[in-house]
């Protein structure tokens, strides 16, 4: 029961579904924004898997892809077992990050506000080097938990550090600064603590980096991602409400606290199961919002997706970026964001503070 | 102010802010003592004084010389360093959350450093004066980037934007690190914020600059504290401000660039000890910044010796543990001190 733009007369730039069981408005640019980002995410992908120390032609990892036969016999493997893996965990962990952040920035009212900035990476990231250190035999599919587990504690104190007779954005960036101040010194006593032998293993996964992400990895992060896009894709109604204020929420019928609070909880899963993969990454879930809103508007329905995709190319790119720039050493993606998102980061500030 | 101590309410309070130094630097020189005597090796003071002043070449006495007084040297003299810039930055920008570490001067110092380190190849420490040019690059970055915008300067802004700095920079230093894996051993602890294993070489290179960051910023007491209540107020005064503006950055930069030399990036210091002993002395920039100076060091010594005891027989960068013992005093003043 689709009915394309039925008030095209009244609202041109929508685009609107209505069946029995649910409806749902887009913004007009949302479908041809959403296939270039796909096409745009294809495209990276396949120079990403082409480029590396050996390097193939991009027409060869087609159809390796494709399963099709290739004139080098190594080029299959190459491609299936070491570069694809990496390449989708690096788009899983930016489709993850990029949702987080959109949630934050919805449910928060406050464009500064990023999963490492209010210091839900951090905490992700101590819990996670806690256990490497500690429990090194736990096994790997239970890190995403421990790292979300992480992420929560960290956010309830942040959130409950900065309530003074309520709680205003700017003073839980602040809180969030100092807690996650606190959680990277616990991390470099752990890591000293521990000796972990490969100090600079552990840097680069600080930094944030896919290296080394094979497919064990990528099945880890896909339950979490298949979980909770699709519960925040469902939940962006309410986001859309969240956002105009806590009165006009409640004015409309919702149950401001509760559904705050199931956003919250999805955005820092999010989180915690990318960091648990790729470390703390940061700037993905400040940048990928704030650009998906100037392409699509703020209506939270298309800007799940867009961001998400957006966070997804990011992250591969950025990737690709680090292992280039100055092969054959490779630079984490981490330190690509970086470079990215702090002018980003800046440049926001400036222009809330103009606002 | 107690320029003429007439009243018997000035004298008290004079007396009791000379009581209060002289048992600041009492402590000091306990701490400095004990910093001298503990570690791995047992050693009592007699074996230190012996140390000092009638050296023989048993090991207890060279691992005292060599290890143990450069430390013991370092850590209060980058500690009173950072507390005064600490200070300085707090009047200047009149901001409560000022501090060299936080508003990224002391990760551009670093990056500064690192990155000459890796340019030509020598991991000695040779280009500490490096550190000098990368703090003044990075206060002037962080000023102008805190300053811009509508509203002018503002708390939030300025911790933001240093917070994002630091973030950056420590990123261009970690790539750095990771590109030239050669020097990362040597560097990573010192990048941590370390007092350990210094020599006292670099120690007498970096002190005449220390030692004229400290020279400039006592001399601007009485000006500090006109500026640091507002600007209006300071040129109602009779201030040059753009000259104490001016004096008080050149300061910033000798004494964070000094300290970020000798010991690497440390944060917290510079927030904690002003507001500890604004307690004691109030605003008055004459008494507050030898008080910080004392204090800085004092909890500087005692940060590291913590660092030595705590994962004995391990040690922890004192960086770490200012962090530690600061990242809660920061959050305790974003709730209290921070209006928005």
């Amino acid at each position: 029961m689709k009915s394309k733009g039925t008030k095209a007369a009244l609202t041109p730039s929508w685009l609107v579904w209505r069946s029995r069981l649910f409806s749902i408005r887009l913004d007009r640019r949302v479908p041809k924004v959403l296939f270039v980002l796909v096409l745009m995410i294809l495209g990276v992908l396949i120079v990403s898997i082409s480029y590396g120390n050996y390097f193939l032609p991009p027409i060869e990892v087609v159809r390796a892809l494709l399963g099709q036969e290739t004139t080098n016999p190594d080029a299959s493997l190459l491609v299936m077992t070491l570069r694809l893996p990496r390449a989708i965990a690096a788009l899983e962990v930016g489709m993850g990050l990029a949702v987080a952040g959109t949630i934050l920035q919805g449910v928060t009212r406050n464009p500064l506000a990023a999963p490492e900035i209010i210091g839900v990476q951090a905490g992700a990231g101590l819990v996670v080097v806690a256990i490497l250190v500690l429990l090194p035999a736990l096994p790997l599919v239970l890190l995403p938990v421990a790292a979300f587990v992480g992420g929560l504690l960290t956010a309830l104190l942040v959130y409950l550090l900065a309530w003074n007779r309520g709680s205003t954005p700017l003073r839980l960036v602040l809180v969030g600064i100092g807690v996650a101040a606190i959680a990277a010194a616990l991390t470099t006593l752990l890591i000293t603590f521990g000796e972990i032998r490969e100090v600079s293993q552990a840097l680069v996964w600080l930094t944030g980096s896919v290296y080394g992400c094979g497919w064990e990895q990528v099945a880890i992060l896909f339950p979490w991602l298949m979980i909770f896009l699709p519960m925040t894709w469902g939940l962006a109604r309410e986001l859309n409400v969240l956002t105009l204020g806590d009165d006009v929420a409640r004015g409309l019928g919702s149950q401001v606290e509760w559904q705050r609070g199931l956003l919250l909880l999805t955005s820092v899963a999010l989180t915690g199961a990318s960091v648990a993969i790729a470390g703390t990454l940061g700037f993905i879930g400040l940048m990928a919002p704030h650009l998906a809103r100037q392409l699509v508007g703020a209506s939270h329905a298309g800007l799940i997706p867009a961001a998400a995709l957006i966070g997804g190319l990011i992250v591969v790119a950025a990737d690709l970026v680090g292992r280039s720039v100055f092969a054959p050493i490779e630079l984490p993606c981490g330190v690509v964001t970086a470079v990215l998102g702090a002018p980003y980061f800046l440049y926001l500030l400036l222009q809330h503070d103009d606002r | 102010m107690v320029d003429s101590p007439t009243s018997a309410n000035q004298w008290l309070r004079l007396r009791g802010r000379i009581i209060g130094l002289v048992i600041g630097v009492l402590l000091l020189i306990g701490c400095f003592l004990v910093s001298l005597v503990a570690g791995a090796a047992r050693t009592d003071f007699n074996t230190v004084w012996t140390a000092l002043f009638a050296f023989n070449d048993s090991t207890e006495h060279v691992v005292i010389r060599t290890a143990r007084l450069p430390r013991a040297l370092i850590a209060p003299t980058v500690g009173a360093a950072l507390a005064v810039a600490g200070a300085l930055m707090q009047g200047l920008t009149r901001n409560p959350l000022a501090d060299s570490g936080l508003l990224g001067i002391n990760a551009g110092a670093a990056l500064a450093v690192v990155a000459t380190t890796v340019w030509l190849g020598n991991a000695s420490m040779q280009f500490f004066w490096m550190a000098f040019i990368g703090a003044a690059i990075a206060a002037g970055a962080v000023y102008f980037l805190g300053s811009l915008g509508r509203r002018g300067m503002t708390t939030l802004k300025l911790v933001l934007a240093g917070a994002v700095l630091s973030y950056l920079l420590a990123a261009f230093t970690t790539g750095l690190l990771i590109l030239s894996e050669r020097t990362l051993e040597e560097i990573r602890f010192w990048l941590a914020g370390s007092v350990a294993g210094q020599n006292l070489e670099v120690f007498w290179q970096v002190s005449p600059y220390l030692i004229a960051g400290f020279a400039i910023a006592f001399s601007l007491g009485r000006q500090m504290t006109a500026l640091s209540l507002g600007e209006e107020v300071a040129h109602g005064l009779g201030l040059r401000i753009g000259r104490v503006k001016a004096m008080s950055a050149i300061a910033v930069v000798l004494l964070a660039g000094g300290s970020v030399a000798l010991a690497g990036p440390i944060a917290f210091v510079g927030l904690v000890v002003p507001h500890l002993v604004r307690f004691w002395v109030g605003v008055d920039y004459r008494w507050l910044l030898p008080y910080a100076a004392i204090w800085g060091a004092i909890l500087l010594l005692l940060a590291d010796l913590a660092a030595r005891w705590l994962l004995q027989p391990q040690e922890l960068p004192v960086g770490v543990m200012m962090t530690l013992l600061g990242g809660p005093f920061f959050v305790y003043l974003a709730r209290s001190r921070v209006k928005s």
